[in-house]
């Protein structure tokens, strides 16, 4: 507006003028400047405080978690679409399917116990050298000294143990609810392959403490592979194809004919790295599976025998 | 009654775990069973009723018209896993706080555990070694395990059951993998840890482990009773045995497997090598019961004996 702008202007010459006349009303000037600046600043502060209130809306916030928190049907499918550990899961699913009467939520706490034996495995492998004589050594100190060990130690033992309970139960139920059937014989397949492998994780970690429990665990499990038909010294046709102790299958995953310094160190890196990670790979899969086979199997609607479709065949 | 012994055994940190799944089994097992009742009898109503069959939501859980047929993950499902997470945790922190994980002597290849043991989960196969020798137990049978797990899906050509809680529709395989999980694996895990004492030897509950029982078995082998002793003899006789009862055997499942008009209508889909390789698994998987019971009846230790390996 013209009229404004004028007006501007005259209230400009008006402030100009005092500062001509003197250093005092200049000082007055400056404190009232300063004055004014702190207000508008705790205006600020205060607004900032405000946003504080709530989260959400800062920068920082929307920088990490990308959607909005709130009620709404599309916040909370974009919560778990768009965060890396949720979106395993889809948005949505079937209504009944969330019952633990069904799932009996094996195959997640398999899960979980797996997440916990990896942290506090991880924990344990500070302490420990895979070496003879040390590891006993590392075991008795992490009992009796290191702050929290027993209770590490006695955490991953455990968790270990419930993992194959867990494991076996998961297995049960998805027989049990026919789980198995077409669309998803596959991911049986890859399951069964889990099983084998949590069996080993738990099997290989029996060694580590090289006490006696775990050297004749050992011992009497490796001398099944030392009778091995066609592979292994001891079992048939073994001496017939030229098998030794010092070459047969037991010999392989020994690294030697009896249970010692290199069975240990075979056994902690099969323990630690390869088949925890073989395992991730194939967990992976498996869920990754449990969607695009269509997600959980049911509880789906009964179906009854008059309405069998006749085979197709290919 | 050694009530000392008894409790040694079941307390042994280690073997707490069979004491959990001594529990767990039994209560899923009916806790799946219930379901499945339940959806047995919704099945046979529906069946009577086909005016029903086709409104109904067939389902044993509450429905109503208007319902969604979906909810969100946040905050349905994923509640419950979180919380199962924060009971899983607790659970084991407090076991972790009373129990110690057992830690034994230093491992010394000159002093023999008496007795000496797999873990937990492998004393059904040590258990089996009573009555088969090592190649077998060891190797053979978890092999035979595994793939025996991984054809299910490819063998059961059962179109009903899917996703659902059933015995009506599904008696026959469900039969079969409870036997195989409870019986042939679960009780023998039960039987090696809480049974078997030094020596390998069978201890009643309650029993002392006495490291100095001897037991007098005579062992027999099955030739011996038909007095074959030459070798070749024996390898003959075996083979035929062995022959016999596959035979035997197969002819009682398949007379199982098309025993009612569903069985045979179920049957009548399998194409010939989905046949032939459940029989396999089948026929072998009952050579166990089989062979713990011949032991136990009549002190048979080998049914066929040859230079290379004994079955
Ligand atoms: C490390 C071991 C395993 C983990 C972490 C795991 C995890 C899971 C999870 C989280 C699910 C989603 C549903 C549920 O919780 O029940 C699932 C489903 C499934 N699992 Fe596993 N599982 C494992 C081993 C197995 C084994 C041993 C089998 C079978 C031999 C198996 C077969 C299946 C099948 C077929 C499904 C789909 C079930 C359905 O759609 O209802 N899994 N698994």
């Amino acid at each position: 507006m013209a009229r404004a702008g004028s007006a501007g202007k005259a209230g400009e010459s008006m402030a100009d003028e005092p500062s001509t006349n003197g250093e005092k009303k200049g000082l007055a000037a400056l404190v009232e400047e300063a004055r004014e600046d702190a207000k508008v600043l705790k205006e600020k502060a205060k607004e900032e405080v405000e946003t504080l209130k709530q989260p959400q809306k800062t920068q920082l916030y929307k920088s990490i978690f990308r959607v909005k928190h709130d009620d709404s049907e599309r916040s909370r499918a974009l919560g778990v679409l768009s965060n890396v550990f949720f979106h395993l899961h889809p948005a949505k699913i079937n209504r009944d399917a969330v019952r633990y009467a069904y799932t009996w939520g094996m195959g997640g706490i398999t899960f979980y116990l797996f997440l916990v034996l990896t942290l506090t495995g991880v924990l344990l492998m500070f302490y420990y050298h895979p070496t003879k004589g040390q590891a006993y050594r590392d075991i008795i100190y992490l009992m009796n000294d290191v702050p929290f060990g027993r209770l590490l130690r006695n955490m991953h033992r455990w968790a270990a143990h419930l993992m194959v309970i867990a494991v076996w139960l998961h297995m049960f139920r998805v027989f049990l609810t026919g789980s198995y059937k077409k669309p998803r014989e596959f991911n049986w397949c890859v399951g069964v392959v889990l099983l084998v492998l949590t069996l080993l994780l738990s099997f290989t970690g029996y060694l580590l403490p090289d006490d006696q429990l775990g050297f004749w665990a050992v011992t009497v499990g490796t001398n099944m592979a030392n009778a091995t038909p066609i592979l292994g010294a001891g079992g048939p046709f073994g001496m017939q194809l030229g098998l030794t102790n010092y070459n047969d299958v037991r010999f392989a995953l020994l690294g030697g004919s009896i249970v010692d310094a290199n069975a240990l160190l075979r056994a902690y890196i099969w323990h630690c790295l390869a088949i925890p990670i073989i395992a991730s790979v194939l967990m992976g899969l498996h869920f990754w599976r449990v969607r695009k086979d269509g997600g959980i199997s049911g509880p789906a609607p009964v179906m009854l025998e008059s309405e069998i479709k006749p085979e197709r065949k290919i | 009654m050694d009530w000392h012994q008894l409790w040694e055994i079941v307390s042994a940190p280690d073997n707490v775990p069979i004491v959990a799944l001594l529990f767990f089994v039994p209560f899923y097992a009916w806790y799946g069973f219930r379901q499945a009742r339940e959806n047995d009898r919704l099945i046979g109503q529906l069946e009577a009723d086909p005016q029903l069959a086709k409104t109904h939501h067939r389902k044993i859980f509450p429905w109503k018209p208007g319902w969604t047929k979906e909810v969100h993950t946040w905050p349905y499902l994923m509640r419950i896993e979180f919380l199962a997470a924060i009971i899983v945790t607790v659970l084991l922190i407090v076991w972790s706080l009373t129990l110690n994980a057992p830690l034994e002597e230093l491992a010394n290849p000159n002093l023999t555990m008496n007795p000496a043991k797999a873990p937990w989960y492998f004393l059904g196969l040590q258990e089996m070694l009573v009555y088969f020798d090592p190649w077998i137990a060891g190797v053979v049978m978890p092999s035979l395990i595994i793939v025996g797990l991984m054809v299910i899906p490819y063998i059961d050509v059962n179109p009903l059951g899917a996703g659902y809680y059933t015995w009506k529709q599904r008696k026959f395989s469900i039969a079969t993998f409870a036997f195989g999980f409870i019986v042939l694996w679960l009780v023998m895990v039960v039987i090696g840890t809480f049974i078997r004492g030094p020596g390998w030897m069978w201890f009643w509950p309650g029993q002392t482990w006495d490291p100095s029982k001897v037991v007098f078995e005579p062992n027999r082998d099955l030739p011996d009773i038909f007095h074959i002793t030459s070798m070749l003899g024996k390898g003959i006789f075996g083979a035929v045995a062995m022959g016999i009862y596959t035979m035997a055997a197969w002819y009682g499942i398949h007379k199982l497997i098309t025993a009612t008009p569903f069985n045979r209508k179920i049957y009548a889909r399998m194409s010939f090598i989905q046949y032939i390789t459940m029989q396999t698994f089948l026929v072998l998987m009952l050579l166990l019961p089989i062979k713990i019971l011949i032991r136990h009846l009549f002190r048979i230790k080998y049914i066929w004996i040859t230079p290379w390996f004994n079955v």
